[in-house]
């Protein structure tokens, strides 16, 4: 790439790819929380999820991009989506848009604005610690060593959890009693 | 500096994707509605874990690990949840939240 563009273009369209993850991960959320269809928000949840795998790939960690699109995309979006076609067999009818709905709206985007701009206060105006001069090995070897040393207590347990997921949501889903009308 | 290399923009992402996952939370109707905006505040957290440990932590290489444990756990609730709702369902023949209203007085 270096050799083709030159330094200039090769950082712009870098800067460019960066920018358009952003739009991915900002627009994804966007459309999962504002679509009336639930299969359209588990689309934005999607592409929400393929925006933070290019977020983890700029911030040096290519393991979490892979397992992010692995993980959420892969396993987490295609189980909702069986969900909803084991659940919502014919599509609700939508919702009247009163003006109530509107105002409740409204309402709800008041605590989530002031989060917003909370949070973004503090992150930006935050008296953050200086960067560490001395930087670890952020290398796939590193996380792999530190989980089987000094994470592995947790890395048992959370296999663990997972069994007893698996095992709790057999239960949970085979033994649903009908009620009777 | 390359704005990719600066702290600020992955916070602010951050915050806004907590934002828009408390707002899906207040705003769905739906059972599976409110989860997908608890995902969003799950990505919302494993996004500031990673950079402000790319960023500010002298071993980087503990938020990676933190962030794989959050979607363990994230991986397990959905399970448990999808279940849940399909018992709902078979209960209710809904899962709107408008109608699960069974312990209202």
């Amino acid at each position: 790439m270096l050799g083709i563009l030159g330094v200039d273009a090769a950082g712009a369209s870098i800067t460019a790819l960066f920018w358009f993850f952003v739009a991915l991960t900002a627009g994804g959320a966007l459309i999962a929380v504002l679509t009336t269809r639930v299969i359209r928000s588990v689309c934005g949840l999607a592409i929400c999820c393929l925006g933070l795998a290019g977020m983890y790939y700029y911030l040096h960690s290519p393991f979490l991009a892979l397992m992010e699109v692995l993980i959420y995309i892969g396993a987490v979006c295609v189980t909702i989506v069986f969900a909803i076609m084991l659940a919502e067999p014919d599509e609700p009818p939508p919702a009247p848009r009163t003006r109530a709905t509107w105002a409740w709206a409204i309402i709800m985007l008041v605590p989530a604005f002031g989060i917003f701009l909370l949070l973004s206060h503090l992150s930006l105006a935050g008296p953050w610690p200086a960067e560490p001069v001395m930087r670890g090995d952020d290398s796939l070897k590193a996380v792999g060593i530190s989980l089987l040393t000094t994470y592995c207590l947790a890395f048992e347990l959370i296999s663990l959890v997972l069994l007893a997921a698996i095992l709790g949501a057999l239960v949970v889903a085979r033994e649903g009693r009908t009620r009777e009308h | 500096m390359p704005i990719y290399q600066q702290s600020e923009i992955y916070l602010v992402l951050a915050a806004f994707l907590l934002a828009a996952g408390i707002f899906g939370l207040l705003r769905r109707r739906t059972l599976v509605g409110m989860l997908i905006s608890g995902e969003l505040i799950f990505s919302a957290a494993a996004l500031n874990f990673v950079a402000l440990n790319h960023f500010h932590a002298p071993q980087p290489a503990h938020g990676q690990i933190f962030v794989l444990f959050i979607m363990g756990l994230a991986a397990a609730e959905v399970s448990i949840a999808l279940s849940i709702i399909i018992a709902v369902y078979r209960n209710y023949r809904s899962i709107q939240t408008r109608d699960l209203t069974d312990l209202k007085g």
